[in-house]
């Protein structure tokens, strides 16, 4: 099936509203370090992962499971035992980004199917073959920093599936290589399953405005009427030369409706929805509004136009509630 | 910034804000007991044991104190400061227990403000994210003619 949509579930609600509003795809981490959304109360459990899975399954629906960090020597017997307890569960592809993860994975379980995760940081079509020889690869997640016309040669030049992100919040462009959490907290996401881990994350109200302190670092001072967004160092603002502005980055969505149309022509798999750290009802609401806009498209891509309502009801969800094409729309390369 | 489509009437607001605190908390904890002792697994609430939480309703005024503990919620007293400080309007917060708005969003459009020990905070969050139905459901504990009252002055 070309262009799924796959949706993302840190807890059984939203996995149920994903699949009740059209994903074809589901995708979830266990409850701890093994996945780079290792937040405290989120994920699932062996228990509510098997209701999970039923669920999705009597629907139709295909479950992933994210196993995107890298494991830390000491550790590998956590993962590996996560690649053990996702076979046993009967999920129809994992998630992976480490190298030592996947040749265990495709060693032990031949016929496991795998997706490369954009932590792998995969950008050219070489990269993403060497993963399909060695492994299996049968899928990869492109990292947000390709345009369009860099997409279409990966997508020309590999036996691969690609999956492309569609909706979400944004990293700055370095994904899977993004150290700036660790260089305040000393855990980032591909070591510890989580950028600025909210123990280090004050926020408080004082005279000049909300405040946003990562281990006492001051990433961001927003005035009454001024949107917040996620306490990330690459989104706080920062005095440079005298002034002080967004450095790195805004903050800011990724909204790709507009490119739906593209992805079909040029053979993309995938879309993915960022966001399992966010409540079911944010994943229901996506999910409605990429489910219709995929079908609008598949049912007539020439005449395919995005409604104002779909991006209305996108931009409210939008962290800095404004979002960009990204990478995929730019002149340059 | 869009505005809340309720506010709590300035008069009443400011009433509420003169009665002592603790009353009301009292019958919160009750209400959060009835709600949620059959949907919460204990253990996912260990990490807020004898965390003081405090809840400020803005526009009625009303701030709400208490702590959770392994037997459930109990009512505290205002005059500590909290280790995870929630305000928002009573329309927000029902939006938010109905699960008809995602807190991330109001966070962003400063509409839900969250102050005091972030984690603390998130898991809050993702644990009432993780319960089936929506966190209150009015219907289970009020009596049918106060919920439609209820749902009338919400939707004026
Ligand atoms: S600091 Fe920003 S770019 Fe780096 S991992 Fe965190 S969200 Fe991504």
């Amino acid at each position: 099936m070309s262009l799924e949509l796959v949706c993302p579930a840190g807890n059984l609600p939203a996995l149920k509203a994903a699949v009740d509003n059209g994903a074809d795809c589901v995708y979830f981490g266990f409850r701890n370090s093994t996945n780079a959304r290792a937040f405290a109360g989120l994920n699932f459990d062996s228990e509510t992962a098997k209701q999970g899975i039923r669920y999705a399954r009597e629907r139709g629906c295909k479950v992933l499971l994210a196993l995107n960090t890298f494991p830390q020597t000491a550790q590998w017997h956590i993962w590996r035992q996560a690649v053990d307890d996702a076979v046993e569960l009967g999920v129809d592809a994992l998630i992976l980004a480490d190298l030592g993860l996947m040749r265990y994975a495709s060693r032990t379980y031949p016929n496991l199917r795998l997706h490369l995760s954009v932590q792998g940081s995969a950008t050219n079509y070489e990269a993403i073959n060497f993963y399909h020889e060695h492994f299996g690869i049968q899928r990869a997640v492109l990292p947000r920093v390709l345009s369009l016309a860099q997409v279409e040669n990966v997508v020309k030049h590999t036996p691969v599936e690609i999956e492309l992100f569609g909706f979400g919040g944004l990293c700055v462009m370095v994904e899977g290589r993004c150290i700036l959490s660790s260089y305040a907290t000393g855990e980032s996401p591909n070591t510890a399953g989580v950028c600025s881990p909210a123990k280090a994350v004050r926020w408080q109200q004082t005279p000049k405005g909300l405040e946003s302190r990562l281990n006492g670092v001051l990433l961001d001072r927003y005035g009454a009427d001024e949107n917040a967004g996620y306490p990330t160092l690459c989104k706080g603002r920062f005095e440079v030369e005298d002034e002080t502005y967004y450095a790195l980055e805004e903050p800011t969505s990724l909204n790709t409706l507009a490119l739906i149309p593209d992805m079909l022509r040029m053979g993309i798999s995938a879309i993915k929805i960022e966001g399992r750290q966010r409540s079911p009802i944010y994943v229901e609401q996506v999910t409605r509004v990429w489910r219709a806009a995929i079908d609008a498209a598949k049912r007539d891509a020439a005449y395919y136009a995005v409604t104002p309502d779909w991006m209305a009801q996108l931009g409210k969800l939008s962290e800095g509630q404004q979002h960009t094409l990204g990478a995929y729309y730019r002149p340059w390369k | 910034m869009s505005q809340p489509a309720f506010t709590f009437p300035r008069p009443l607001g400011q009433l509420i804000e003169h009665l002592p605190a603790w009353p009301p908390s009292f019958a919160f904890t009750r209400i959060l007991n009835l709600a949620l002792r059959q949907v919460i697994r204990r253990r996912d609430l260990q990490a807020l044991y004898g965390k003081r939480i405090s809840i400020h309703v803005t526009d009625a005024g009303l701030h709400l104190h208490f702590t959770v503990l392994p037997t459930g919620f109990s009512a505290a007293a205002g005059n500590v400061e909290a280790d995870l400080a929630i305000s928002a309007s009573a329309y927000d917060f029902y939006l938010l227990a109905m699960r008809r708005e995602d807190p991330d969003t109001l966070f962003f459009n400063r509409r839900l403000v969250v102050e005091g020990d972030t984690e603390l905070g998130l898991v809050a969050k993702n644990t009432l994210d993780a319960i089936e139905h929506p966190m209150l459901e009015l219907e289970r504990i009020f009596p049918r003619h106060l919920l439609a009252r209820m749902k009338a002055r919400l939707w004026v």
